[in-house]
């Protein structure tokens, strides 16, 4: 029998292939394309090879930046994972609470983030914010313009204050899926709260633990609008990400070869650091 | 031995247990039967102490333990889900009642070993309960069971999610395995097979009502009343309502079916004439049977068995017969009923008589 080729399956794929070409995979190959050429302008491109690379990866920009991308995330996820958790164990189970809390816990994820980050700015500002204000009346020395710390705190709490929603949302669906045959058989053995938690409902969370975890890390490590509404990445540099830092290459100084390097070295960091979670995460789970 | 003595639970505006009284003997096998929702899971778990009955008390060897809380009572559970802590090995999951209850480590050592043998998990016990199949997970939390030799072992539905070979096995092994602790052992299944199998007594549920308690069999040859008699009946009991008349049961003053030997002494009146689906058939079982014209509506073969829905006398029936056959539906039939076997229940749905003694029902 000769085998029939059903050419009508192309055409059926054809729009999602031009709507990722045009979404991805073209303006990928622009920053591959400028990330290894220089131009000075009239529209005139000299073969640059791996130059702007070793540039962008010999610059101190480039490592205090990621330290302070690995280091905000650190502190992120140290806070949001455990408080997220913390927060969905106590969420009611049934009744009238349980929508209410959710759309409570919902309400900060749909504010979009640079009204986050304007939120922030003017509730901490010492001469009008509500927060900055008090600190000030009540003798507590607080200014994120010029105060590293303050910076960074401020930032940390406003994360805190926008994300940990999706942390407990998982979390909570995750609880949610746990039959109530396992506390009823885990009540008859006497089994303590902590067992509980421990043995039934950390093992059974532990697949959107994983994608909250994931997300997370992500967002936070991509970290842009917030910051440069707060801080624009001040005091000095003390909050200047890689994602701040590669706007001011690449707007500000125009400098499209080093911004090029620079976004595709980010990318592939990210890629790679979710890459190493995940089959960390997933190989704990096939062991235990 | 348990005692229910009165008890009810009513949740919110929903009766889940109307007052129930029920003496459970150690050592005792008992089946609580009922469809979904009659309340067994309600009842086992007023029996155990998740729930504290509304009105009532729950005796033990004569003590009230009606408020104390499920982990100061010598309790075992098992669930239709396969339920074990799923980041523990077998081993683990085995040894947890032990651990909690602070045995020392030679014992629970050695009872998860004889435990693990039994119930022939002995290979699989470094291994989480994911990686097992479900057969094997419900092993796991039979065994769990065990070790923890409870005075009161409670399984709600163990068997109803796995495939039927498996059920086969453990259904026979399970009464062994609890008989020897002298536990008071309480099963719940929808089954009525499953109940006759299993053997020991029998609470048919109904409603959140216990319509008859007794010996399993007896309970099956002899309800009390029509619902016990439909609890108890799969396939559906046969039912058609008649008025008994002098000898025979009529229906617009004709006769449909002769008044056997075990009835002759009821009284005159309308009644609700009932009868198992192996008790209809198509050749003649005795003598004394009753002949009645009927209609195939359709025959469902089910392997060396035959499920034959006819339409009799104005009602649907349906009829179990050995072997293959394929009849087409339409076809105009003979049916023979085995009047020794009929049960009549009177317009209250209480039973008039009863089938007669020294005639062994046919299989379940």
């Amino acid at each position: 029998m000769q085998k029939t080729w059903n050419n009508k399956a192309w055409f059926m794929v054809l729009p999602v292939l031009v709507l990722v070409a045009f979404s991805a995979v073209i303006p990928l190959m622009t920053v591959v394309n400028y990330s290894v050429q220089d131009t000075f302008g009239n529209n005139a491109f000299f073969w640059a090879g791996t130059d702007w690379f070793t540039d962008v990866l010999q610059s101190d920009r480039f490592w205090d930046a990621l330290q302070r991308n690995l280091l905000f995330s650190g502190i992120i996820l140290a806070i949001e994972i455990p408080l997220g958790i913390l927060i969905a164990l106590n969420m009611p189970k049934k009744g009238l609470g349980v929508p209410v809390c959710l759309v409570l816990m919902a309400l900060p994820l749909l504010i979009p983030w640079n009204v986050v980050g304007t939120i922030w700015q003017v509730f901490g500002r010492v001469d009008i914010g509500l927060l900055g204000y008090t600190m000030a009346a009540l003798g507590i020395q607080y200014n994120y313009v010029n105060n590293v710390f303050d910076a960074w705190v401020t930032l940390i709490v406003m994360d805190i204050w926008h994300w940990t929603s999706l942390v407990v949302l998982l979390c909570y669906a995750g609880l949610a899926s746990i039959p109530d045959a396992y506390y009823q058989a885990a009540k008859i053995d006497g089994a303590s709260r902590w067992a509980v938690f421990r043995y039934i409902q950390l093992p059974k969370m532990k697949r959107v633990l994983l994608i909250a975890f994931l997300l997370r890390f992500m967002d936070s490590f991509m970290i842009y609008t917030e910051p440069f509404v707060i801080t624009g990445g001040g005091p000095g540099n003390a909050t200047t990400f890689l994602s701040i830092d590669l706007v001011k290459t690449a707007i500000g100084q125009f400098d499209l070869g080093p911004a090029a390097a620079l976004s595709l070295i980010y990318f592939l960091i990210i890629l790679l650091l979710s890459w190493i979670f995940y089959t960390v995460m997933t190989n704990s789970d096939a062991q235990t | 031995m348990l005692e229910l003595k009165n008890i009810t639970k009513v949740v919110g505006a929903d009766t889940h247990i109307h007052p129930t009284n029920l003496v459970l003997e150690r050592g005792s096998l008992n089946v609580l039967l009922g469809p979904t929702l009659s309340g067994k899971t309600s009842l086992m778990r007023l029996m155990a102490g998740l729930d504290k009955p509304t009105t009532g008390s729950v005796h033990f060897d004569g003590k009230d333990v009606t408020g104390m809380r499920v982990q100061d009572r010598s309790v075992a559970m098992v669930y239709q889900q396969f339920i074990n802590y799923p980041a523990m090995t077998v081993y683990e999951n085995i040894a947890s009642p032990m651990r909690i209850s602070g045995k020392d480590k030679a014992t629970i050592d050695r009872e998860v070993r004889k435990a693990a043998e039994l119930m022939k998990l002995t290979p699989f016990l470094e291994r989480t309960p994911l990686n097992l199949s479900g057969g094997q997970q419900q092993r796991t939390a039979l065994a769990r069971a065990i070790v923890k030799n409870a005075s009161l072992v409670l399984l709600d539905e163990p068997l109803a999610n796995l495939d039927y070979k498996l059920r086969e096995e453990l259904r026979e092994e399970l009464p062994k395995l609890f008989a020897a602790s002298g536990s008071i052992f309480v099963y719940a299944t929808t089954e009525p097979g499953e109940a006759l199998l299993l053997g020991g007594s029998t609470a048919a549920l109904n409603q959140g009502r216990i319509s008859q308690f007794g010996t399993t069999i007896d309970i099956y040859r002899r309800p009390t009343d029509l619902v016990t008699a439909r609890t108890f009946a799969d396939p559906p009991l046969n039912t058609i309502d008649l008025i008994k008349s002098g000898a025979g049961f009529q229906r617009d003053g004709v006769t449909v079916l002769p008044v056997p030997a075990h009835l002759a002494s009821m009284a005159d009146g309308p009644c609700t004439v009932a009868f198992h689906p192996h008790h209809l058939s198509l050749t003649r079982p005795h003598e004394t049977s009753a002949t009645l014209p009927a209609k195939i509506i359709i025959a469902e073969i089910a392997g060396s068995e035959s499920f034959i829905h006819v339409d009799s006398a104005g009602s649907r029936w349906v009829m179990l017969e050995h072997g293959i056959h394929d009849i087409e539906p339409d076809t105009a039939v003979e049916l023979f009923v085995d009047t020794r076997h009929l049960m009549v229940f009177g317009s209250d749905g209480r039973a008039i008589g009863g089938s007669a003694d020294g005639h062994s029902a046919r299989g379940a």
